[in-house]
């Protein structure tokens, strides 16, 4: 290592290695390898054959596909547009609480995160259900004679996506509004502009990386959260998330799995780039 | 003004109700001594049945050793990593730190459906150690990213000095760099642990069959329905991390006091 060292200017420090060979063994093959078995053929039980075929690729494109496609990326748009929508005004007005209020709030935010999203999202499950506590609640009260069915359709799903994602969205705006600098807000309505004006052209503007960070942090898990649409939407929506897991546990369909996932993948990156481009022009437009 | 301060304290309290509302109803329904809607009393016959159950305990202990271990992997692998990407210059050396970040913008399933085959391909049987390499996999970058960037606001003077008093280069790292950087390190740790003992998608492609996890396991249950026990369980870890956050301000104060 040593010798290296002195022979140029580069040299690698030998703990970089694990590093390295972690990387290449566990992160790099591994995607190398999805990417080389979307242009192979099925096998016949499960696995790959050693014939090249673009047949996956063609697939994405039919209907069927297509529909799921356009109905995860309709679920990961509204979620975002929610959780901004909830998160943006909650990480706003947080942040101009006492410190000593500020950081209790936070913590209450965080502490769920300790205990398994599974079963938070089961006291959605107690709530909603046919004999569940709110149709309970309104039985009682004479509002209804039969139970509402709240659970298993797209409504709970979208609960249940919001209520899973909510906090991503609202730490990272979080982050960005509480190193605000206010001063130049308060610039600003000294200048005459009124209260709307000056969030809309100063602190919106001054949060945008927390918002950007915070809608990458919601869009890109919600295309894959198999378990909530499974469990609150009772499968009703087929996700993205669904489909690549069907492909791989029921249909054995390896090659189409991994295509979808590369779909997905692009799909999810260039939403990113798009969505950056927008917002960095500081037009407000952009904003969902 | 008066009143937006009043209605905006009411949409922070609103939004926290949302965040504990299907917390506190499991917590209440884990003393239900019916299985299905209704109350039909207290009782804490789901609590008995809980440490009965021999699968969810044993997909507690589990997830409990997958955290820890891979926790502790991700700590060597993170923390050597960003280390030794300070003091290195190599021509690959932002390739290697951009590949090392993707499995944290990489939608789970695409990973889980890639350590799926992988695995398959290179005949790692699925298992323990095939959960360990993928929740060390996505717990690396948090280590790293902390580490990297605590050291990056380092001031390079102060391992300076200690190498000008004499001390050698691993003398330096563990009297003086470490201590440093050991916030950053605890604070990715607690990430990690907490995204391992959480993971669905990811385990859900590399499990095996003598290997279920908790969240697995708590899945399987949601899917066949009435789960009585799946409450007691959330409430019993819902103490515990309360618990911990009081003990640890307990601390805090009781340190602050000494001084």
């Amino acid at each position: 290592m040593r010798a290296r060292k002195e022979k140029n200017a580069r040299h690698i420090s030998p703990t970089v290695w694990l590093l390295y060979v972690w990387t290449v063994l566990f992160v790099a093959l591994p995607l190398v390898y999805v990417v080389a078995i979307t242009f192979l053929k099925k096998g016949d039980v499960w696995g790959i054959t050693d014939q090249f075929t673009l047949e996956n690729y063609q697939n994405l494109l039919s209907p069927v596909y297509a529909k799921v496609f356009l109905d995860s990326f309709l679920v990961a748009i509204l979620t975002t547009a929610l959780t901004l929508l909830i998160g943006y005004p909650f990480a706003y007005f947080t942040a101009k609480f006492s410190p000593r209020v500020r950081a209790f709030i936070v913590l209450l935010l965080m502490a769920p995160f300790w205990i398994n999203s599974l079963l938070r999202l089961n006291g959605w499950i107690i709530l909603l259900k046919a004999n569940g506590a709110v149709n309970m609640a309104l039985q009682g009260m004479g509002l209804i004679e039969e139970p509402v069915k709240f659970l298993y359709n797209n409504g709970a799903m979208m609960l249940g996506m919001v209520y899973a994602l909510l906090p991503f969205m609202i730490t990272s705006i979080y982050n960005s509004v509480e190193k605000l600098d206010w001063p130049v807000v308060e610039a600003a309505r000294d200048l005459g502009a009124s209260p709307a004006k000056a969030f809309l052209t100063v602190t919106v503007p001054l949060t945008v990386p927390g918002i950007v960070a915070g809608c990458v942090l919601v869009f890109v898990p919600s295309m894959g959260l198999f378990f909530i649409s499974d469990l609150l939407g009772g499968a009703k929506t087929l996700l993205l998330g669904n489909l690549i897991k069907n492909e791989l546990m029921q249909a054995r369909n390896w090659p189409m799995g991994a295509a979808l996932s590369i779909a997905m993948l692009l799909f999810t990156t260039a939403f990113i780039f798009l969505y950056k481009k927008v917002t960095g022009s500081k037009n407000l437009g952009g904003l969902m | 003004m008066k009143k937006n301060k009043w209605a905006s304290k009411l949409f922070v309290f609103l939004v926290l109700l949302f965040n504990y509302l299907p917390i506190f109803v499991v917590v209440i329904y884990s003393f239900n001594a019916s299985k299905y809607g209704n109350w039909a009393g207290f009782s804490l016959e789901w609590y008995e049945k809980l440490f009965k159950n021999a699968q969810i305990l044993r997909s507690l202990k589990n997830s409990l050793f997958l955290a820890v271990s891979s926790c502790a992997l991700s700590i060597l692998i993170g923390t050597a990593g960003a280390v030794g990407m300070a003091k290195s210059r190599f021509r690959t050396q932002n390739l290697l730190e951009n590949v090392s970040m993707i499995p944290m913008m990489l939608p789970e399933i695409i990973l889980g459906m890639a350590y799926l085959s992988f695995f398959s391909i290179a005949r790692i049987p699925f298992g323990m150690i095939t959960l360990i390499i993928a929740h060390t996999t996505f717990c690396v970058p948090y280590i790293f990213i902390n580490v990297q960037s605590r050291l990056t606001g380092l001031d390079p003077a102060y391992v300076e000095a200690a190498r000008d008093l004499g001390a050698s280069q691993t003398r330096a790292f563990y009297d003086v760099t470490l201590p440093l950087i050991t916030p950053a390190i605890v604070s990715g740790a607690l990430l990690s642990f907490a995204m391992s003992m959480d993971d669905v998608v990811i385990s859900f492609f590399v499990t095996g069959t003598t290997s279920n996890t908790l969240p697995l396991q708590v899945y399987s249950m949601l899917k066949m329905g009435v789960t009585p026990e799946v409450n007691a369980l959330c409430t019993i870890m819902l103490a515990v991390v309360f618990g911990a956050i009081g003990l640890f301000y307990l601390l805090g104060s009781l340190r602050k006091k000494a001084r």
